[in-house]
């Protein structure tokens, strides 16, 4: 039998990340400032989570502007949604396996 | 314990997820406030709308204007100034409490969830406005309240994707009511009392037991 655990994404092993994606399924887009009221972070710490996951391909950045300020938005990617479902099936796996 | 890490994880997500989607810290006591007020504003229309007082504050003013009434005509009316105070009361009472609880939880009152609900309550409710307007315009005043509750109710229900999803069932009701209403047309107060008064009470108070009972002092209510 295949240990739950093989499926658990090392990527998503910390709760900000968990955070970012969790905000990114449900939402078309979110920017930078949103995310970072959401979780409570700083932005030193919020973009390098956010770099991470873009070098992964789990998530798309778009540059922007509104006025002069940027503003940067992040979406999902077709293979970050794979990503996440996958290990929120294994998540959920482990759960039962135990029961 | 591996198993307990991952039902803690699962419920972060869930969490996460809602927080970004939806606008969770809607008061039951906002609901509440606002009845209390609407009940108030339908207790002082009540002798305007059945005759017991003039209904003009300048009864010299003439109604008509190419034989439709003006829409000036409306300011002239003690009715439009109960309606717009009730209205800016229930909305300043509801504001406060719901800041209140979002502080409490932490969640940026304007925030993106925030913005995004007042939207799509904001989208019947100004093309129901606007119809009101034309219902008023054609002296087709039996229709006002029924109109009020039923674009009421539709935004309720949009709204209820945005936040606590209990509000859709405060929308089937004063659509149904408002539909009801549609044969009783020379009763519209009455049914605006029961639709923003009663309805809002009774909605308020059940949020406020499901969600907020635990999160305040109990005492809060009783004195």
């Amino acid at each position: 039998m295949l240990n739950p655990i093989n499926n658990l994404n090392k990527l998503f092993d910390s709760r900000v990340r968990l955070g970012i994606l969790s905000a990114l399924m449900v939402n078309d887009s979110v920017n930078f400032n949103e995310l970072k009221e959401l979780l409570e972070i700083t932005d030193g710490n919020l973009a390098s989570h956010m770099k991470a996951l873009e070098e992964n391909k789990v998530i798309k950045v778009e540059k922007g502007f509104i006025g002069r300020k940027t503003n940067t938005t992040y979406k999902i990617t077709k293979t970050g949604e794979k990503m996440f479902k996958a290990h929120i099936d294994a998540l959920e796996k482990m759960i039962q396996s135990t029961k | 314990m591996e198993e307990q890490q991952s039902l803690e994880t699962l419920k972060d997500i869930k969490r996460m997820m809602e927080r970004s989607s939806r606008f969770i810290s809607l008061s039951g006591l906002s609901g509440i406030s606002a009845g209390v007020f609407a009940l108030l504003g339908a207790w002082i229309s009540w002798p305007y709308v059945y005759g017991f007082k003039n209904l003009f504050i300048h009864p010299g003013v003439p109604l008509y204007n190419n034989g439709n009434a003006s829409y000036s005509a409306i300011f002239n009316t003690w009715l439009f100034w109960i309606a717009a105070a009730t209205f800016v009361a229930s909305l300043i009472s509801a504001f406060i409490f719901t800041s209140i609880k979002s502080k409490r939880q932490g969640i940026p009152i304007w925030g993106l969830s925030a913005k995004r609900l007042m939207v799509q309550v904001a989208i019947p409710i100004v093309a129901g406005g606007i119809f009101l307007l034309r219902l008023i315009h054609f002296e087709t005043f039996g229709l006002i309240a029924p109109g009020c509750l039923i674009f009421y109710g539709l935004a309720l229900v949009n709204a209820s994707k945005y936040t606590l999803d209990e509000i859709k069932w405060l929308g089937y009701c004063e659509l149904l009511l408002g539909i009801i209403n549609l044969w009783f047309v020379g009763d519209g107060l009455y049914f605006l009392a029961i639709g923003f008064g009663i309805l809002h009470i009774v909605y308020g108070s059940f949020m406020w037991w499901k969600y907020e009972r635990n999160t305040v002092g109990n005492d809060d209510l009783k004195s």
